[in-house]
């Protein structure tokens, strides 16, 4: 069944509160999850007040200065600082975006930081995205092509190319993914918007030669027809780009070839 | 959900699951035709109704013995719980996980749609041709 509240053990408590240094006049506190799978207790959200006059911008040079001068415990992933690897996409302030591109002046009030909503937890923000890698797996993403390899690139004309645009950009976050309540509720079986996205990059290819077996993978009531056109995943998607219009894509092709 | 991690089968084993089914675009389109069907029959069905709001028993049973009106009012009818048995079917598939309760829900919806419309489809017949 849907689940509309938390386990008993998953219920965040109200953690401790990390003072500023005396002196900060620009402070800005940061609400962020805490929970470590060795202690055994609860969740909690631990406040940080964070001296914006001595911090980057970004949400991202706010967690790193926390972890660096304040709290070393605090776990997170990150890596480009530039919204290209997706490694930092967590929940802030309710909407699920990568924290090296939000800027913190965004945040009206007290930044409040979780993980990517309903995935397992590892530690802190970092969520454990092994089911959904191996999701990703299943749609081999890859070329495929009988054609022999030939000497040069295989050519595309423009246009062929420009199909392209608005698939190729997505850094496989998962921020749309984690924001589908139907992946929510069906994520086990439902692929998603992250993956449905990345499997209609390989079906608008036309150096691929693999669409038929493409669409005969995704024809499930599940892996496809999960998505009710809910839209979260394009409202919050932090590249901009649109996972539901290229679902729809897949079902007028599933339409198309009947 | 994210899989069964106390498994020691792989994650893409887990992920392939069963595999696909190789259905979905017959429900998917049933509901979108479905849908467009219903825009123009509601339409109608609604300025029928007021058209013969406070009529007696007479009048609308002579409205509704016109073969117009009878086949206009059966599909409107065959067309709406079609619509609501595929709509339902999802709401049991996106929010029922247990195996049993899921199967008997599934099961009794097209039942339950199929007895709907039979009764109704009588019922009109029978004011249609015994008044």
């Amino acid at each position: 069944m849907a689940e509309l509240t938390l386990p008993a053990n998953s219920k965040p408590t109200t953690g401790k509160t990390w003072k500023a240094a005396a002196g900060a006049k620009n402070i800005k506190v940061f609400k962020i999850y805490r929970w470590d799978p060795d202690t055994g207790a609860n969740p909690r959200v631990d406040s940080y007040e964070v001296d914006m006059d001595s911090c980057g911008p970004m949400i991202l040079d706010a967690i790193i200065k926390i972890k660096n001068e304040i709290d070393s415990t605090l776990t997170f992933r990150r890596s480009c600082r530039e919204g290209v690897c997706g490694s930092c996409a967590m929940n802030i302030d309710g909407t699920n975006t990568l924290a090296c591109t939000k800027f913190t002046s965004e945040v009206k009030g007290d930044v409040k930081i979780y993980p990517l909503p309903h995935m397992p937890v590892v530690k802190d923000l970092v969520p454990d995205l092994t089911h959904i890698f191996a999701q990703y797996e299943t749609i081999e993403p890859w070329l495929k092509s009988d054609t022999p390899p030939q000497t040069r690139e295989r050519l595309q004309s423009p246009e062929e190319r420009a199909k392209l645009d608005g698939l190729w950009e997505c850094i496989l976050c998962f921020s749309c993914s984690t924001s589908c309540p139907s992946y929510w509720w069906n994520g086990d079986r439902y692929l998603g918007p992250a993956i449905l996205l990345q499997a209609y990059r390989w079906i608008a290819d036309t150096r691929d030669e693999a669409t038929g077996e493409r669409l005969d993978q995704l024809e499930d009531p599940f892996r496809l027809y999960r998505c009710h056109t809910i839209m979260n995943c394009t409202k919050t998607c932090p590249k901009g780009l649109n996972p539901a219009k290229a679902i729809g894509e897949i079902k007028k092709l599933m339409v198309e070839r009947r | 959900m994210a899989g069964n991690s106390n498994s020691l089968r792989s994650r893409l084993g887990q992920a392939r699951g069963l595999g696909s089914a190789h259905e979905g675009v017959h429900h998917w389109w049933g509901q979108r035709m479905s849908a467009l069907a219903l825009i123009p029959l509601s339409l109608w069905l609604v300025a029928s109704l007021v058209c013969n709001a406070g009529a007696d028993y007479a009048v609308v049973s002579q409205w509704l013995s016109s073969p117009f009106t009878l086949g206009a009012l059966g599909l409107t009818i065959l067309i709406t719980v079609y619509h609501a048995v595929l709509g339902l079917q999802v709401v049991v598939e996106d929010y029922i996980h247990g195996q049993p309760t899921k199967l008997i829900l599934l099961i009794l919806l097209p039942m339950s749609g199929v007895a709907l419309v039979v009764a109704a489809i009588v019922s009109l017949l029978m004011i249609a041709f015994a008044g």
